[in-house]
């Protein structure tokens, strides 16, 4: 009996001794605000272009911080959702179509010529990248622009174009290895192909 | 003779150096075209300062170092500047970049120069910026700008000037040959350097392989007062490595990430420092360099003293190459070269050799095999990587990991690569893993920098609201105040209803109306679509009517306790009445649709439309009332009763229109509704003439010279005419939908309507013409009446405004109704006014 | 002018995993010599037997995995596989236990795990202890070094040999070829000191030589690889010196009841594992230090379960121990890069 009593006591003990160190620790290591969310947001490329169909880059984190699909973002493509479901530990899928598909790099171009100075699309662009004043012509701060396109819609003159960034000296990068021919190649033909599929 | 220390790893590839020793150095005879790209070194692009078509000298300046780290570019040659733009470069890439290209006139005649002559006595900046001034970039490989590294010695001390001589990659001698024959230029250079820097002491790094030029050296050093000292280094490639070669010659390590003037030492190129050095003699800008031109598809492996910019093709036709052997050229040496596809590319600052390989010499690679972690490229990785490991992080696109790994500090040499048993391109795996990650980190960087831009601008909406908001505030508040201020002036005067609450419950009403309005075409658009929740929608629209008519109501009551703005009150009500009978027609048409398309809360429907008559009805009467209350003690009870009975007759017409529609819609039992109607319209027709009497009383009264009110009361009159006139229109309209026999009893019961309407229009008329008569006599208020006519022409144009805008078909109907009934009105009053005018 | 646009360096090594594998090949000639003149023809024809199913099966598997089969056939490491569990097989194994092995080796141990170089386990080792524990007769029945066959050079004639792999032969054949290994008769001596087990069995007191023999060649074929650069010393030394301080130290702390470091170092299979197995780069540790420690794990693992395990030789289970300790020993054993402080540990990036 005494020996039941003695565990019971030890048990009890512990517990609470847990129950303080877990309480303390809840208190001093607490994590403030939400973390995870400044994560995602991290790791979305920023464009702000609201394909994925959220204001904004940061709603969609949030979005994700509470379960939504990491595959919503075309501008950051595969690479955004690896990155996504690597922070996320979850299975990394391929792009979802409805959002748009990955493209190259873009940047806006206004025809100056023909804008008819509106700031429509001074209104619209997300990162205050394009220039100009009422019945003034608009430019483009090329290094600022995101390429989200937002600004091509509300132009009443169509004059907004997005121009693929060019390859040059500068930006170019080298090619992974072309896998020899028929070595691993099957695998990887696989792996498209599942991808396909899943599309 | 110091000690050498050594370094790990390393290989032995075959030297293949011998071939283009065995001549000295020969100049290139002058190209026809000299290309010079912008960015021949590290940094930003030099920018041009000449324009096409411009004649250049030989050693003018023709593109200008735009930053810090940056170099300027010189004519080679004199000629012509023949265009500025893309050309193909040097460049792992095979990309195009800008280049300035030169056609030579063939005199190469050169501008004005001159040494500085005794440059101890200048100071160091000036002497340095003579040395920028002539573009000299780094020459081993890199083309780092000279002038940078000799201003270290500003924040850095400097102890140890290495000249890297060792020049450790296979097939290159143009550093060995420059030794040979140039050794005291080199140390003139060693010379000025050293006066910039200060060094404690110069160390010449050279290979054992070169014991010629070390011979020449050596000779040139007889009797120099510098601490210079040779240092022979075992043969070995990467011992050239500029790391490599410190550590071989002091033993220390250039931190990661850091440079060698972190640990106080200054690496300078033969070629580079010879530079220097006729710069600052001759002030001869960096226009030529040596060039070993080998490989087994030249005839005549050597080095060639090239003009910058020379097309490589010029140097291989000096060398005389095999063009059917020739399969690879590489810019370089086998290890780190590049290679090009096509032979216009031109020499630039770093080209220091150039290798026509067949394809034995350098047949292609075998195919990658997988990787069995032999081990061998980490015994011979002078950085001491595990090479295979970053192969396997590139390789699974691991680049965090790769980059923990130190892949940064992997100096690209091909040691590994060289070694592999597998033939796995490591340093191509490198190569893409960094670009990746160096890719990764800018845009990184680019979103964040588009996130604080987004964020700035969210910032400063929301601030730009705000400062709204708070203005709007401050304007209401001042208005408030002054609205106070007034009233307590009046207080002691007329007890003025608050104006405020009246526009207030205005707003409300219209709210409520634009809601129930809202709430209506939601409900349509339900039921055209079939789906949607219709009752819930019907709810709504219930809920909007009841809060619209409750507003109306208390706008009414409001208004209707006013008695000082009569006038206004009139008008308001006028519109409120308009309004309602909108709803009305609306709720109607709404119901018409649900019996056509046979689904949704008929009943319900139909409980709104009655509600809706119910405040047409309302607001009509009230605004009789109202209106008559405004001409209150001048005209008798009769007047009122007229307006009344008009307007139950207007109501009982939209009730049999409706009635006429429903039995379009259900055979038999329209039938029904048509007997009713019948009885309506006769009723109706009582109580037109009714009106006709009244009118007619009216009139004999304003045959008694009484007072104005009067035309008022024919106004009215003859609107309910016109309006009436209107229904029937419409009830016409309406009719030619029907067909059979409730089309024939609907025809007789519409005749016999109008029979009573042209009665009543006559009636109206001989009344007018008595009023006209009796205004000419007494000259009636012609003021008001243009007043009035001026207001119904805006409100025709506001009308037709508002129907060329609007696109929904009901909606245009409505409107288009509106717009006859104020077109109406509109010419009427003109005629009125038209024939008060004359008189 | 179309030239060829390829990333540097633009010249190779004549060198190649093919030609890796010719060399590991070559080296293990001295010790085929030996065991085939002391122990008799049967190694010899293990080593055909499993080289030809060896690469037969790997074709075989190479054409299901659709890959290149010539091209993979070359590299020669299905051989050096096959060779390496023959020589450690006893030389009368029936042919279906080397099947069995070679079988386990090229598709469970190598290609299940995606072929060349993603194997985690050396195969060969896989095969040999999955042997071991299916098969204990077979496998312990090694054949007896030909001078305690008799006089002369009595050794089991090739045809009965064949038999012998091949079809059946009477239990009493076996008696007169085979015999414990010196490394069995000193783990089941019973309650004997070294000193009379010693004096009690032939095995120890005149057949051991062939065991230093056979030891010594394959010591000759590791050297060669050494000087060829084909393998390092780190791996190698490093096993030699664990297992002979350990052995060492409990033979001098007591002589009677531990074998001395002499002994552990040239009988069993220690020189045939310092040499050609631990030093396969594929499943061992890749860096200078990690081959340090793999060795040197190795090395007291050998010792521990020769000494006290239930096997009388342990090198395929130390082999096996440590290949799964390979990735770990990687992850802290990085070596400090040029220009770094201290090197890197532990896993890089994100876990």
């Amino acid at each position: 009996m005494t020996t039941v009593i003695t565990a019971i006591l030890i048990l009890f003990g512990l517990a609470v001794v847990f129950g303080i160190i877990l309480g303390y620790a809840s208190v001093r290591f607490r994590v403030e605000g939400n973390p995870i969310v400044d994560q995602i947001d991290g790791l979305l490329p920023q464009t702000q272009c609201g394909q994925c169909g959220y204001p904004g880059c940061r709603p969609y984190a949030e979005a994700i911080a509470n379960g939504d699909a990491i595959n919503k973002c075309p501008p950051g493509g595969q690479s955004t959702i690896d990155a996504l479901a690597d922070l996320l530990d979850v299975e990394a899928v391929p792009l979802d179509a409805e959002h748009g598909e990955e493209q190259a790099k873009m940047v806006a171009f206004i025809r100056e010529d023909e804008c008819i100075g509106c700031t429509k699309c001074i209104q619209a662009c997300p990162v205050d990248a394009i220039l100009g004043a009422a019945k003034q012509m608009h430019t483009v701060i090329t290094d600022e622009c995101t390429g989200c396109d937002l600004c091509v819609e509300p132009c009443p003159v169509d004059c907004i174009d997005m121009i693929p960034i060019e390859t040059t000296i500068a930006n170019w990068k080298w090619p992974a290895p072309a896998e020899a021919p028929g070595l691993i190649a099957t695998d990887r033909g696989r792996g498209e192909l599942q991808q396909q599929e899943a599309h | 003779m110091g000690k050498v220390f050594a370094f790990h790893g390393g290989i032995h590839p075959p030297e293949n150096k011998k071939q283009s020793t065995r001549t000295p150095i020969r100049p290139v005879p002058l190209p026809k075209r000299l290309y010079l790209p912008l960015q021949q070194h590290i940094g930003m692009a030099s920018s041009p300062v000449v324009d096409v078509g411009q004649q250049v000298l030989k050693g003018q300046l023709i593109a200008e170092p735009v930053s810090r780290i940056s170099a300027g570019l010189h004519a080679p040659t004199s000629g012509t500047v023949v265009s500025i733009g893309p050309h193909p470069v040097p460049h792992a890439s095979g990309l195009d970049s800008d280049c300035i290209c030169i056609e030579s006139d063939g005199r190469d005649q050169w501008i004005e120069h001159q040494g500085l002559g005794d440059y101890t006595r200048l100071e160091p900046a000036e002497l340095i910026d003579h040395i920028r001034q002539c573009g000299i970039a780094g020459m081993g490989g890199a083309g780092f700008p000279t002038d940078v590294k000799l201003h270290l010695g500003d924040d850095h001390i400097v102890n140890t000037l290495i000249i890297n001589a060792a020049e450790c990659e296979p097939y290159i001698t143009a550093d060995d040959m420059l030794m040979r024959e140039r050794a005291d230029e080199i140390l003139g250079g060693i010379r000025i350097i050293s006066h910039l820097l200060k060094p404690s002491h110069v160390i010449i790094g050279v290979e054992d392989n070169k014991p010629q030029a070390i011979h020449a050296l050596e000779a040139a050093l007889k009797g120099c007062e510098l601490n210079i000292d040779i240092r022979v280094v075992p043969t070995k490639y990467p011992s050239g490595g500029e790391r490599q070669l410190i550590k071989l010659l002091t033993g220390l390590e250039v931190p990661s990430g850091g440079i060698p003037a972190d640990i106080g030492i200054v690496c300078q190129n033969p070629g580079t420092v010879r530079a220097v050095y006729r710069a600052v003699t001759f002030g001869e800008p960096l226009i030529s360099r040596i060039v070993t031109v080998t490989g087994d598809a030249v005839a005549q492996p050597q080095n060639l003293e090239a003009l910058i910019g020379t097309p490589f093709g010029d140097l291989l036709d000096a060398a005389h190459v095999y063009e059917n052997k020739l399969y690879r050229l590489v810019m370089g040496g086998p290890m780190m070269g590049v290679t090009v596809e096509h032979d216009q590319i031109p020499v630039i600052k770093t080209s220091n050799c150039i290798i026509a390989a067949s394809i034995d010499e350098m047949p292609p690679a075998p195919p990658e095999q997988p990787c069995i972690r032999c081990g061998m490229c980490e015994q011979v990785c002078p950085a001491e990587l595990l090479p295979q490991q970053l192969y396997w992080f590139a390789k699974g696109r691991e680049f965090d990991k790769a980059k923990q790994h130190n892949l940064f500090d992997c100096i690209e040499c091909g040691a590994c690569a060289y070694v592999c048993p597998s033939s796995i391109p490591l340093v191509q795996y490198y190569r893409f893993a960094k670009s990746e990650i160096r890719t990764e980190e800018a845009e990184q960087r680019k979103s964040d920098h588009a996130r604080a831009r987004f964020e700035a601008r969210q910032a400063r909406l929301e601030r730009e609201k705000a400062e709204k908001e708070e203005r709007r505030k401050a304007r209401a508040e001042e208005a408030a105040r002054s609205q106070k201020v007034r009233k307590s002036a009046e207080s002691s005067g007329v007890a003025t209803e608050p104006t405020q609450d009246i526009s207030a419950l205005k707003t409300a009403a219209a709210v409520a109306r634009t809601k129930l309005k809202k709430a209506q075409k939601a409900l349509d658009a339900a039921r055209d679509s079939g789906d949607g929740d219709i009752p819930a929608l019907e709810a709504a629209v219930q809920a909007a009517h009841t809060s619209a008519e409750q507003a109306q109501q208390a706008l009414e009551k409001a208004e209707g306790v006013k008695p000082t703005a009569a006038n206004i009150d009139t008008k308001q009500l006028k519109t409120a009445a308009a309004v309602a009978r909108t709803k009305l027609k609306k709720a109607q048409k709404a119901l018409d649709a649900a019996r056509d398309s046979g689904e949704g809360d008929l009943s319900a429907l139909e409980a709104a439309l009655k509600a809706a008559q119910a405040s047409a009805d309302q607001a009509q009467q009230a605004f009789e009332q109202a209106e008559s209350g405004a001409a209150a003690g001048t005209t008798g009870p009769d007047l009122k009763q007229l307006k009344t009975a008009a307007a139950v007759a207007r109501t009982k017409l939209k009730k049999a229109r409706d009635a006429l529609k429903n039995a379009e819609d259900k055979g038999l039992e329209g039938l029904d509704k048509l007997r009713a109607t019948v009885t309506t319209l006769e009723q109706k027709a009582e109580e037109a003439d009714k009106a006709y009497k009244d009118a007619e009383a009216s009139a004999g009264a304003t045959e008694a010279p009484v007072n104005q009110p009067v035309p008022v009361d024919l106004k009215a009159l003859k609107q309910q005419v016109s309006i009436m006139r209107t229904k029937i229109k419409k009830a016409e309209t309406a009719l030619a939908g029907l067909e059979g026999e409730a089309r024939s009893q609907a025809e007789q019961a519409l005749e016999e309507l109008r029979q009573r309407h042209a009665e009543a229009d006559k009636a109206f008329k001989s009344a007018e013409q008595a009023q006209l008569d009796a205004a000419a006599a007494q000259g009636v208020d012609l003021k008001q009446l243009k007043i009035d006519a001026a207001m119904a022409r805006a409100a025709v144009t506001k009308l037709e405004r508002s129907l060329a805008k609007s696109e929904a078909n009901d909606e245009r109907a409505s409107l288009e109704a509106e717009l006859a009934a104020a077109r109406d009105k509109a010419e009427n009053l003109n005629t009125t006014l038209k024939q008060h005018e004359p008189a | 002018m179309s030239l060829i646009r390829m990333s540097s360096p633009h010249v190779y090594k004549a060198n190649s995993t093919a030609n890796v594998m010719r060399l590991v090949l070559l080296a293990t000639l001295p010790g085929i010599i030996a065991l085939t003149v002391f122990f008799g023809w049967g190694t010899l024809i293990q080593i055909a037997w499993a080289g030809l199913l060896a690469v037969t099966l790997e074709a075989a598997i190479l054409k299901l995995r659709k890959r290149p089969i010539g091209f993979y056939l070359r590299d020669g490491s299905a051989l050096v596989t096959a060779l390496l569990l023959a020589v450690a097989i006893p030389p009368f194994a029936p042919w279906w236990v080397t099947g069995v092995g070679v079988i386990v080796a090229i598709a469970i141990a190598k290609h299940l795990y995606g072929g060349l170089g993603q194997n985690p386990f050396n195969p060969a080792m896989v095969a040999y202890a999955l042997l071991l524990i299916s098969f204990p007769v077979e496998m312990t029945r090694w054949s007896a070094p030909f001078v305690l066959n008799g006089d002369g050079w009595q050794i089991a004639s090739f045809t009965d040999t064949l038999a012998a792999i091949f079809g059946s032969v009477e239990t009493v054949w076996y008696d007169s070829f085979t015999g414990a290994t010196p490394l069995d008769e000193l783990r089941h001596r019973g309650g004997l000191t070294n000193e009379e087990a010693w004096r009690q069995s032939r095995v120890l007191s005149e057949g051991i030589g062939a065991w230093h023999a056979v030891s010594a060649a394959w010591l000759m074929g590791g050297v060669f690889l050494l000087y060829r650069k084909i393998i390092t010393w780190h791996a190698p030394i490093s096993m030699l010196l664990a297992l002979a301080i350990c052995s060492a130290m409990f033979y001098g702390y007591d002589p009677d009841n531990y074998a001395g470091p002499f002994f552990h170092l040239s009988t069993g299979a220690t020189m045939l594992a310092a040499f050609f197995i631990i030093t396969d780069p594929v499943s061992s540790a890749t860096s200078n230090r990690g081959r340090i420690i793999f060795g040197a794990g190795i090395g007291v693992l050998i010792f521990i379960i020769r000494t006290w395990g239930n096997y009388p030789d342990g090198v395929a289970f130390a082999v096996l121990l440590m290949n799964l300790a390979a990735p770990f020993i990687d992850l802290y054993s990085q070596p400090r890069s040029y220009g770094h402080q201290k090197a890197n540990k532990g896993q890089g990036g994100k876990a």
